[in-house]
């Protein structure tokens, strides 16, 4: 029996308005490989970041026990000194950087704060033999492909003598090959004494080197499997991570559909800095006048991607395919273009793209609209105060005014200035990028009565989500994208949690790992 | 920040025991310091994108030699010259406009670039000589007065006081349609017991300057130059779209761009127009000093900056307006001025210069931080 190397007991984190995880336990052994399974959002980021020290000891309750310690981490040091490493998904090597240097940076082979070059080079060398990497240590990070970096990224946990790696969708972003070799350095650790924690949305990699599963969902565990014990089977696996009652309210709407008012074909998108990776490939849809069309599928899936760059190419390069609107052929080159032909993006992320945040309520309304309210580009401001009051209380945004700035704003009032902004500019589409992330359950069922009430205007609405239920609840059609691609599209009768996660995962099988 | 313009003149007024405010010296501080106000007005839109603009003095210097040339060895006409003269700064904005907006190179290096090569350009021109003097049509530019200047009555110049009369009507009139404008769109209006307080002030102001400008000659020509601008250029940023999507660029430039601002362009005629009023300024400079030299215009870009940033613009971008970088730019003329007064010496004036420009910006950060808590 293996004897146990980490224990999280009845880890409880809050945060403000929502519970992130709520009395959770994971118990690891010494040299395995533990997976640890869940939707976006189901607080394994957030487990991972209480062990790790980012949410330092006494901001959650419970404990942490490591080698049979109870471990108090104020950060990210205290967590490595006893060689808890965590991979992010996101890299966090400086490309102009040589590998060695990466490897060791805030860990110098030093004395005095002088760097010893020789040792740093001959040590990198020898971590580098360890993960099978053959590049030569000095060579700058910019000029080696993802999964080498990815090497990179575990090769710096190793020199930090780690004991236990946490590694974030560590494959997200690599090629079938690289995942593999990846997957069998994992398994090599293990023999040399090394475990490993490791979060993935691909059930398939689990399967093969997992010897442990833990599957969460909003916050709390909801399975456990070990091999040796249980079969480890998918349908269960998805049925734990999906298996949320719809419990979430939403206003009842009676569609009437009309013609088809927007279609989509063969469009492709190259990658704006991977210039040779095709990001978009050969996608085909459609909407119906007065639809509520949904986009599914997981995070990095590429449907932000795929809205971007229809809306006027803002994303990618080497845009191919054609788009038409009612039957007919539009040319969306540039935003502007795309707000002429009554088409609308609603951001995902509103501080960065989609507010000024520095700017009144009233600006950021008006912002996509002002030829509306001027005549030879003067502004009329009167109509412009007049215009963006009745919107205030139409949207029902609870502010000071309409000279309140937008960053002093909550949340979910944000949101309703970034909806505002664009049904302001009166698009007959209008595509929604995660309308309801980050905000409370009212302004949620708000902003889907605004969008029952412009579907029944005849409008059309393509709502992208990371939240199945609030897709399941609001569409009429679900596209399932993944890698991508469109994995698949299913009516709002047949849609469910689980197909649509088969769907997503039966696809990424296809292409094969 | 117009607090602070009042403090400091009152300050100055006492300290020199009177000599600021009098008629010469009013006439002086807007001769002495219309080209640095002028500049300041360009180089705010380029701050209020989130950037600064380097090259201006060196542009004002180039366009300065190029008329000098024109008009004084090449005795061409005086207003093709202005024309010319106006065009080549535009033109000077626009290549710079170019490499910034089209060719994304960060502005500070373009133009340090610029800085460098118009510099560099002027002292080719010139031959690294002086070259004077200018046809006395163009002298007037900088130096001349409004007609009328002998017409007076005890002692007071007629013509600027009427000025100032039918600016006030017009300053009443405007504001009075205002206010029907927002009465018909059914608005809540201030009392008009505080709107007339406010325009009795304003009318004193006006009134006050233009009998100040009375009692020396008359209203300097520059003057009007300046103000046409100011109201120009406050109406472009404050009622145009093109204005308001310059403050949306600096603000966000990422949500700016998914709104449908044409990013690039704004930047390319931002910069093209700090050309085109580096290039005014430097006539007026020209003009003057009746004269063009190589060392013209020198270090002028950092007093615009300084006005910009006492008049409060963000040096983040999204934030400043054209009457604060005027305000800024009369800030600091009447340090200058007043400790030439008073005799500081060049060293200590510098000095405090710095002071209060580092004062004035930590004041600025500090109020909006507060604001920003609530």
């Amino acid at each position: 029996m293996a004897t146990i190397h980490l224990e999280m007991r009845n880890i409880t984190k809050a945060f403000p308005g929502m519970k992130a995880l709520d009395s959770v336990n994971l118990t690891v052994n010494n040299q395995e490989i533990h997976a640890i399974v869940g939707e976006n959002g189901a607080g394994k980021s957030t487990l991972m970041k209480v062990l790790s020290g980012v949410h330092p000891h006494g901001t959650f309750e419970g404990e942490i026990i490591f080698n049979g310690n109870v471990c108090s981490f104020a950060n990210i040091k205290d967590s490595e000194k006893l060689g808890i490493v965590i991979i992010h998904q996101e890299l966090a090597l400086i490309p102009f950087l040589s590998i060695a240097e990466n490897i060791f940076l805030g860990n110098e082979r030093a004395v005095n704060g002088v760097i010893n070059w020789n040792k740093s080079i001959v040590e990198a060398n020898k971590l580098l033999d360890k993960v099978g990497l053959k590049d030569n240590s000095t060579t700058l990070v910019e000029n080696i492909g993802v999964g080498k970096q990815q090497l990179v990224e575990i090769a710096k946990a190793l020199s930090k003598e780690a004991k236990l790696l946490i590694l974030d969708e560590p494959t997200a972003a690599l090629n079938d090959d690289e995942s593999n070799k990846l997957l069998s350095l994992l398994l090599e650790l293990k023999k040399k004494g090394i475990t490993s924690i490791l979060i993935s949305h691909k059930l398939n990699e689990i399967e093969k080197i997992a010897d442990a599963i833990t599957i969460i969902r909003d916050g709390r565990v909801i399975d456990n499997l070990h091999k040796s014990t249980d079969i480890i089977d998918e349908e269960r696996i998805i049925k734990s991570m999906v298996g949320r009652e719809i419990t979430d309210l939403y206003p009842a709407r009676s569609p009437q559909l009309g013609d088809e008012i927007f279609r989509v074909e063969n469009w492709t998108v190259f990658h704006p800095e991977h210039a040779d990776t095709i990001a978009i490939d050969n996608i085909n849809f459609n909407v119906k006048k007065g639809e509520v069309v949904g986009f599914a599928g997981l995070m990095g899936a590429g449907r932000t991607e795929i809205a971007m760059s229809l809306f006027g190419k803002s994303w990618g390069k080497k845009h191919s395919g054609k788009i038409y609107k009612e039957g007919k052929q539009i040319l969306l080159n540039s935003v502007s273009d795309a707000i002429e032909n009554k088409i609308a993006y609603v951001t995902e992320d509103r501080k960065s793209y989609g507010l000024i945040l520095i700017n009144n309520i009233m600006k950021n309304l008006t912002l996509a609209s002002l030829r509306f309210f001027s005549r030879i580009n003067i502004i009329n401001k009167n109509q412009e105060v007049l215009t963006s009051g009745e919107y205030l209380t139409k949207l029902n945004i609870k502010c000071s005014g309409l000279k309140q700035k937008v960053e002093d704003l909550s949340g979910g009032n944000q949101q309703k200035v970034v909806l505002g902004k664009w049904i302001m500019a009166d698009p007959d589409i209008l595509i929604l990028d995660e309308p309801t992330r980050g905000i409370d359950v009212g302004a949620k069922f708000e902003i889907y009565t605004i969008i029952n009430d412009l579907v029944k205007k005849g409008k059309s609405v393509i709502m992208i989500s990371s939240e199945m239920p609030e897709l399941l609840g609001m569409c009429d059609r679900i596209y399932i994208i993944a890698e991508g691609c469109i994995a698949g599209e299913l009516t709002a009768k047949k849609a469910s949690q689980e197909s649509i996660m088969k769907c997503i995962i039966t696809h990424s099988r296809k292409r094969g790992i | 920040m117009i607090i602070a313009l009042v403090f400091i003149m009152i300050l100055f007024q006492i300290l020199t025991s009177g000599i600021l405010l009098k008629p010469m010296n009013i006439t002086n501080l807007i001769l002495q310091n219309s080209y640095v106000l002028i500049l300041s007005v360009g180089m705010l839109l380029a701050i209020i994108t989130g950037n600064i603009d380097l090259s201006v003095g060196s542009v004002v210097a180039f366009v300065g030699a190029l008329a000098a040339v024109m008009m004084v060895t090449l005795k061409v006409p005086v207003p093709i010259a202005v024309m010319i003269s106006l065009l080549v700064g535009l033109g000077a904005g626009a290549f710079q406009g170019l490499f910034i907006a089209y060719f994304k190179i960060p502005p500070f290096i373009v133009t340090l670039a610029g800085m460098l090569l118009f510099r560099g350009l002027t002292m080719v021109v010139l031959k690294g000589q002086t070259l004077a003097p200018f046809p006395e049509s163009f002298q007037l530019i900088a130096a001349g007065y409004f007609p009328g200047q002998d017409v007076k009555i005890a002692g007071l110049n007629v013509v600027a006081i009427i000025v100032g009369i039918i600016l006030s009507v017009i300053f009443i009139i405007f504001e009075l349609n205002k206010r029907r404008n927002m009465a018909k769109f059914g608005f809540e209006l201030l009392p008009i017991s505080f709107e007339i307080s406010k325009w009795f002030i304003t009318v004193c102001a006006i009134n006050a300057l233009t009998i100040g400008l009375a009692a020396y000659n008359g209203i300097p020509l520059v003057l009007v130059l300046l103000v046409v601008i100011i109201i120009v250029y406050t109406f472009i940023t404050q009622k145009t779209i093109a204005g308001r999507h310059i403050y949306a660029l600096g603000g966000n430039v990422k949500a700016a761009r998914l709104s449908g601002v044409k990013t690039k362009k704004i930047m390319f005629w931002v910069y093209a127009n700090v050309g085109l009023l580096a290039a005014v300024a430097g006539l007026v400079v020209a003009g003057r000093l009746n004269a063009a030299t190589p060392k013209a215009g020198n270090m002028f870009e950092l007093d615009a900056i300084a006005a910009c940033f006492i008049g409060g613009a963000s040096a983040s971008g999204g934030i400043g307006t054209v009457i604060g970088a005027i305000v800024g730019g009369l800030v600091m003329g009447i340090l200058n001025n007043g400790m030439s007064i008073m005799g500081v010496s060049v060293d200590w004036q510098q000095v405090i210069k710095g002071i209060v420009l580092l004062g004035a910006v930590c004041f600025d950060v500090y109020t909006k931080n507060k604001t920003g808590s609530k």
